[in-house]
């Protein structure tokens, strides 16, 4: 069912198309825009300024176009994305490919400004256009005895450059725990500021879990299966040791490589301030899908 | 070995004083285009430029390892260029660690917690610790002082700073990437090329 989480900010708060482009112009002869972002102080819906498109466009990680943060969008152009059809199999009732038109005709697309925190401790804002994931699960039917929701990149290897070093163990594959899965907070993306979301960012169709770190949220999908076993995980296969299948956003457990007690927010510049990662990073409401579960054990 | 000599002819012409004056107009234009964001300073200037000095660091360390092996290999003799090659690449991994410390960590307690906590902040930091004595040491009143043999055996610290700059490097990506893997690879090919050169001196005659 779409509308179940809602934003405290509204549509008219994202920043018009006119600015998004480049924000720095704005900055330089105004004021006003940056006003939502500085009287929100630490409240956790507050300081939801949105990056702008570029900063969300060109800072990218998508190792199958390359390891460096400018290379998905040096060469994310040369993935096919049209005709797309998603396998869905498993534990579903309505098992088949689905076009992808048909497989989210009749849902809602809504606007979710979320968070975004990388396990490299870097966050970004993105004002996404999505589907509860919810609703797509529940048009193809979960039947009941399904415990997980894995998912799986596309892989076109001519088209992609890291796939092609084999970087990691491709395709790569992601997963979450049924509950997770249909929280409203969960969102399959199609679009950014209400444009066709780019190639670099997971064209045309990717998971948001903005609880989770962002290697969580698995682009460019082409299979969703139902399943009653935990799947394998890309990142968790590559290293155990660093990547567990849940990786909630959490300040109080350190990743080997990365403080993630603090972050940096993507357009301070230079002298860009960290700042403290939130818990669940800033979704509480989550919380509750772990009672019973230690977190420092379950990373 | 005639386009050795030509070379040499040029290369003596050219005072090693040039390689401060590259190495500072470099860093000093990194820093400006990070300053205000240009080309790959775009979006995260910070990182970029954490690597960009960590990374240029790492390509002197190498071309510092080769002087030796360049020479015997080709007569081609850049031994006049390596102390300020050596003392360039010094200065890049400083400019790393400023980085890191002030622009991205942000506090000394920070700086602490990452050293101790991240294997791959230690053995950097251990690489850069090394590192000091020997920029310290890189003037002629020094080898003077210390006697050559001591100076020349106390620099050979170069070898596990250089070899532990690469490890940082290696341990720090994700996934498997290529290029700190060719950097680690070439360095400690240069190392072992002095063992390999050095045992065969031992050999009696």
């Amino acid at each position: 069912m779409a509308y179940r989480w809602t934003n405290t900010l509204t549509k008219a708060d994202i920043t018009p198309k006119a600015a998004y482009f480049n924000r720095r112009q704005i900055l330089a002869g105004t004021v006003g825009l940056g006003a939502i972002g500085l009287a929100g102080g630490a409240s956790a819906q507050g300081d939801l300024e949105p990056n702008t498109l570029e900063e969300i466009t060109s800072y990218n990680n998508f190792y199958e176009f390359g390891t460096g943060k400018g290379d998905p969008a040096a060469n994310a152009h040369q993935l096919q994305t049209s005709p797309w059809s998603i396998k869905v199999d498993g534990m579903v009732d309505n098992p088949g490919d689905y076009a992808l038109d048909d497989l989210l005709a009749g849902l809602s697309v809504e606007d979710r400004i979320y968070r975004f925190r990388c396990v490299e401790a870097w966050s970004m804002v993105i004002p996404w256009n999505g589907i509860e994931l919810a609703d797509i699960l529940n048009k193809v039917g979960v039947q009941s005895g399904a415990k997980y929701v894995a998912f799986e990149t596309v892989v076109q290897p001519e088209n992609m450059i890291g796939v092609q070093r084999r970087v990691l163990d491709f395709p790569y594959v992601e997963g979450l725990r049924l509950d997770e899965a249909m929280h409203p907070l969960s969102i399959m993306a199609t679009g950014i500021y209400d444009e066709p979301i780019y190639n670099q960012n997971g064209a045309p169709i990717r998971l948001v879990v903005p609880w989770k770190y962002g290697f969580k949220s698995i682009k460019s999908i082409v299979r969703i299966t139902l399943t009653d076993v935990e799947p394998p995980t890309s990142w968790n296969k590559a290293n155990p040791r660093e990547y567990g299948f849940y990786s909630n956003v959490n300040p109080t457990v350190d990743h080997p490589r990365w403080s993630q007690a603090s972050e940096r927010r993507i357009g301070g510049g230079l002298f860009a301030q960290r700042q403290d990662t939130l818990m669940f990073n800033g979704y509480p409401e989550v919380a509750s899908l772990y009672e019973g579960q230690d977190l420092s054990v379950d990373i | 070995m005639a386009i050795a000599q030509t070379m040499n002819g040029a290369l003596r012409r050219l005072p090693a004083w040039t390689i401060y004056i590259v190495g500072a107009v470099y860093a000093v234009w990194e820093f400006w285009r990070a300053l205000n964001q240009i080309g790959p300073y775009l979006v995260e200037p910070i990182n970029v430029l954490e690597r960009a000095y960590g990374e240029i660091a790492l390509i002197l360390m190498v071309v510092g390892l080769m002087v030796t092996p360049l020479r015997k290999l080709t007569g081609v003799n850049l031994i006049k260029f390596r102390r300020a090659i050596g003392v360039t690449a010094f200065f890049f991994v400083l400019a790393h660690f400023l980085v890191f410390a002030i622009l991205d960590v942000q506090s000394v307690s920070r700086v602490w917690e990452e050293v101790v906590k991240r294997p791959y902040v230690t053995v950097g930091m251990l690489s850069f610790l090394m590192l000091i004595p020997l920029a310290v040491t890189s003037n002629n009143m020094s080898v003077r002082k210390m006697g050559a043999a001591a100076w020349r055996k106390m620099h050979k610290l170069t070898y596990p700073a250089a070899i532990l700059g690469a490890v940082h490097y290696l341990w720090l990506v994700k996934g498997f990437q290529l290029e700190p893997i060719i950097y680690l690879v070439a360095i400690l090919g240069l190392v072992a090329v002095r063992y390999v050169s050095l045992e065969r001196q031992k050999q009696p005659a």
